[in-house]
């Protein structure tokens, strides 16, 4: 993982958690971080406002392939391939 | 109590003008849904949606009144002007015995996309002197008193997707308690403009390819437009006026989920339906279709379901279920007005629209959802859901006659 964008995540996640950065783990899932429907969207918002970046992401589908949430380390590699440019498939390869 | 019926019914969406060719078109099964066309739409990354096309404002109204018309009031003014001719009123019978009540959740919204585009973007120091008055959420049932001479209680209620009910539901109580004689009632919405979209984007709800309501391939909502504006009175004064009365206003009800601001609740939706039938005296066994609230979005679909199965028991097995919102889109606050259009066909065509997209069973979805071809059935009783954002729920009950 880029160290920069994982700092930048886990303090996205963070804060919409009502963490500190540091009590995050990326085996961790939003669920285990009591994020419900509403805190994920903050979370994509955030996330697109600080790396200027779209990211696929349709809350009907949220296991959807396109953008992995399945843990916080899932999230910062999404956002890695998303901010390298790599395909929305890619960020899960 | 007195009875209250319909006596006048009219729309403009995504699928026609007037009732009767909008009742056409969902007996085909035909979407209104296709590609979006406004400025800036090529931004959009939602770019579907049910639009109205080929209506001409210009013919229908002239420069001054336009000059005071958001296209919500316009599609009002449409809908309400078709209700009072089928009811066979030119104005009011009793001015102040009679009133409006109309739904939307964005009242003039592309007025005011527009005005905030030309100071905020164009960097204009001015907007049009008429803004505020063509705004407003009740400029639609203001005009639609003026035009008709309603001199009796006229407002807007805005409660996201769920408008529409309350009005009409409103508008009944209304009625029935003898508050008044007479009421128009529906809903309208025109929040398909590249503000109104990029809103709703962001949310994260909304379907890029389709709307399949209850089909296990479904991926969100598609919005729509249009309004739907009904005439409701007493059985009694359309009878005596030799007004043909479409169906009667059997039960209403509504609550308020007083949980999540938009995630649905299964308690919720189920205490709403329980409540419409109640109110109507009606048992779960004579309703012989249900227009759902059927987003087709991951979630309402599953829960509506559930809640019509925890209010039916095992009558949920026999009653066709059909989410018209595949046809002409979810028209947010008029939603509820354009498919009261697909309730009086069940009960006076006996044609029961389909749910059209339905490709794949959902094991959470399990009911009878008309897939795809509309279906004659004999329809006495019919109920509408509406589920709103906000977890604000109002359902009809009504009755063929």
């Amino acid at each position: 993982m880029r160290p920069d964008v994982q700092e930048q995540v886990f303090s996205i996640i963070a804060r919409e958690a009502l963490r500190d950065p540091s009590e995050l783990t990326p085996e961790m899932t939003l669920e285990e971080l009591g994020l419900d429907s509403l805190g994920l969207v903050e979370v994509i918002f955030a996330i697109e406002e600080t790396f200027d970046v779209s990211v696929p992401f349709n809350a009907n589908e949220p296991s959807s392939a396109q953008f992995d949430i399945s843990s916080v380390g899932a999230i910062v590699r999404a956002v890695e391939h998303l901010v390298t440019g790599a395909s929305p498939s890619a960020a899960v390869a | 109590m007195r009875r209250v019926v319909i006596s006048g019914a009219g729309t403009i969406n995504a699928l026609a003008e007037g009732v009767e060719a909008t009742q056409a078109a969902m007996a085909q099964g035909r979407t209104g849904i296709g590609p979006l066309a406004f400025r800036d739409s090529e931004r959009l990354s939602i770019r579907i949606g049910a639009q109205i096309h080929d209506f001409d404002a210009t013919r229908r109204f002239s420069a001054s009144q336009l000059a005071l018309y958001d296209p919500f009031t316009q599609y009002a003014l449409v809908a309400g002007e078709e209700a009072m001719a089928q009811a066979g009123l030119e104005r009011a019978p009793d001015p102040a015995r009679w009133g409006c009540i109309i739904g939307t959740a964005g009242g003039g919204h592309t007025t005011a996309n527009n005005a905030y585009r030309a100071v905020f973007a164009e960097g204009k120091n001015r907007v049009h002197p008429f803004t505020v008055p063509k705004l407003m959420g009740n400029a639609a049932p203001s005009h639609l008193s003026i035009r008709f001479g309603l001199q009796g209680p006229s407002f807007a209620v805005a409660t996201a997707c769920a408008s529409s009910n309350h009005a009409i539901g409103l508008a009944f109580q209304m009625v029935r308690s003898g508050m008044a004689e007479g009421m128009l009632a529906g809903g309208a919405e025109a929040m398909l403009n590249f503000g109104g979209l990029k809103a709703w984007e962001g949310l994260r709800v909304m379907s890029p390819d389709g709307c399949r309501p209850f089909s296990a391939d479904r991926n969100g909502m598609v919005q729509g437009e249009g309004a739907g504006v009904f005439v409701i009175e007493t059985l009694e004064s359309a009878q005596a006026r030799g007004a043909l009365p479409l169906a009667e206003i059997a039960g209403f009800a509504m609550n308020s989920d007083a949980s999540d601001v938009v995630m649905p609740s299964l308690d919720g939706a189920a205490a709403a339906i329980a409540g419409a039938l109640d109110d109507a005296g009606m048992a779960p066994g004579e309703v012989g279709y249900i227009n759902a609230h059927g987003t087709g979005t991951a979630a309402n679909d599953r829960i509506e379901t559930a809640a019509i199965r925890k209010t039916f028991g095992a009558a949920a097995d026999n009653v066709p279920v059909s989410a018209t919102k595949a046809m002409h889109g979810h028209c947010i606050g008029g939603t509820g007005a354009v498919e009261l259009v697909a309730c009086l066909m069940a009960l006076r065509q006996g044609v029961i629209a389909p749910t059209i997209n339905y490709a794949t069973p959902d094991p959470d979805c399990d009911l009878d959802y008309v897939p795809n071809a509309a279906r004659r059935a004999q329809v006495g009783a019919a109920l509408s859901n509406a589920f709103a954002f906000g977890g604000l729920n109002a359902v009809l009950a009504l009755r063929a006659i």
